[in-house]
């Protein structure tokens, strides 16, 4: 396996963002099992251009998310493929914790008094993050959240399933175009911890192959070959690529 | 769960049928009751609500579910903004059951769906699209285009994690009914997709009526 061009660990409860380039790739490393990485996605040619959770599961007919899938925007295209994957379940639909939530579950913790230990909560990591762009609250949506199942029983009722929590679990995205990510680590919304949990996790860039002719996430599904074909048409246009 | 309607059919102070294809943009004010009707059956609504005081709050599908426990909206669902504050709750539904995870349908994603083929074809995007140009004094914009409630829609999860679109639970004269806690600007798409089988490749319009409060 090549070494990172970039590896760090962010610490439980922080937030972060960054610019990938098309064709790198995104390690995620659950160190110590029962992390959450809640992560959105733009174009930043366009940041109306953002990730479409309803678009990504109707177009692959799937209510998790695991390898094989790919993460598309509201334009029909696709920003990243996830090309690997030990957690094998993904929420992208019970979106974050709030001040308010972090507050019900955990108490408050403020800065005051707990300085970097305090309770971050998810929205609010991600109107600092989005703010470094320029973009706000209007600007988000529906994010997934890596290392967090949820299940849906026949009536509907959701529900946070840590069956399959280990620590080291990991998932990789490859990215196929230059995407803005923002990202946090604040627990999911649905957690049951008895006290807010501060898990860091391990992200790691690196360089790698872009997607071939037969590669998984292509053949996945019909839906996902037209995806790609979008990606390329998008190129065509703007970067004078067309492969 | 099923709950009929209280409200006397003779006190509506407004009621307009939207054509499949057709947007509908109103303010509902908070106390009036909304009511959507699916006049033949298995039509999809493709629904946003915003703040009509500060348009940036908008419904939210996410915190909607999650704080419901419960990925169906019917009767007695609250729907919750992204500020997490009650926009409108269910006071009545003859359906059962509506999906707010599918989202809407764009001419973007009916190339993924469909085939590439299928980009000039209406769809509800442009629809909402159109809407907020054609209504700018809400100063709203493709930024606040965000998931969207499916009213008469039936899309199960299944317990592997698969999505399905299933047969709709609607019928001709079934209906939803919903009061606001806020002002609320509804649009509503009528979804024109001609490629789903979930509409019989055959949309078809619903009619709004709205109660003031009391009824």
């Amino acid at each position: 396996m090549k070494e990172p061009i970039y590896a760090d660990t962010l610490p439980g409860g922080k937030h972060w963002s960054l610019v990938m380039r098309r064709n790198t790739r995104l390690r995620l490393i659950d160190i110590d099992g029962g992390g959450n990485v809640g992560m959105l996605f733009y174009n930043p040619l366009n940041p109306t251009e953002r990730y479409n959770a309803p678009d990504t599961l109707k177009c692959q007919h799937t209510f998790k998310l695991t390898a094989g899938h790919c993460l598309y925007s509201d334009m029909g295209r696709i920003f990243c493929s996830i090309v690997r994957d030990t957690f094998g379940w993904h929420d992208t639909v019970c979106g974050n914790t709030t001040k308010a939530i972090i507050a019900r579950k955990w108490g408050e913790k403020s800065y005051q008094a707990a300085r970097n230990d305090w309770q971050q909560n998810g929205y609010d990591s991600f109107l600092v993050e989005a703010a470094k762009y320029g973009l706000s609250r209007r600007d988000l949506a529906s994010n997934v959240n890596w290392f967090s199942k949820v299940t849906v029983a026949d009536d509907g009722t959701l529900a946070l399933d840590p069956s399959g929590v280990r620590a080291g679990a990991e998932v990789e995205l490859r990215f196929e175009m230059d995407t803005l990510v923002l990202f946090h680590t604040c627990p999911h919304p649905l957690s049951q911890a008895i006290q807010y949990p501060h898990r860091p996790i391990r992200f790691e860039i690196t360089e790698g192959p872009p997607a071939s002719a037969d590669d998984p996430a292509r053949l996945s599904a019909p839906e996902n070959s037209r995806g790609f074909e979008n990606n390329r048409i998008f190129f065509a246009g703007c970067c004078g690529e067309a492969h | 769960m099923i709950i009929e309607s209280k409200l006397d059919a003779a006190r509506v102070t407004y009621r307009k049928v939207v054509a499949a294809g057709d947007y509908w943009m109103h303010v509902v004010r908070k106390g009036e009751t909304l009511r959507i009707l699916d006049l033949e059956g298995n039509q999809a609504a493709d629904t946003l609500f915003f703040n009509a005081d500060r348009p940036e709050e908008r419904y939210s599908a996410s915190d909607t579910i999650r704080e419901q426990g419960n990925i169906y909206l019917s009767a007695g669902s609250v729907l919750l903004s992204n500020l997490c504050q009650p926009m409108l709750t269910i006071t009545a539904d003859t359906v059962g059951r509506h999906d707010t995870l599918g989202g809407a349908c764009a001419t973007e994603s009916n190339t993924v769906r469909y085939a590439l083929e299928k980009k000039s074809m209406h769809a509800c995007r442009d629809s909402f699209l159109l809407a907020v140009a054609e209504n700018d004094h809400y100063g709203l914009s493709k930024r606040d285009i965000a998931h969207n409630i499916n009213f008469f829609m039936n899309v199960p999860v299944t317990p592997d994690g698969r999505l399905t679109f299933a047969d709709g639970l609607s019928a001709p004269g079934k209906y939803v009914e919903m009061t606001a806690h806020m002002n609320v600007i509804v649009l509503i798409s009528n979804c024109p997709q001609l490629n789903n089988p979930c509409n019989a490749y055959n949309p078809t319009p619903i009619e709004v009526l709205i109660w003031g409060e009391g009824g």
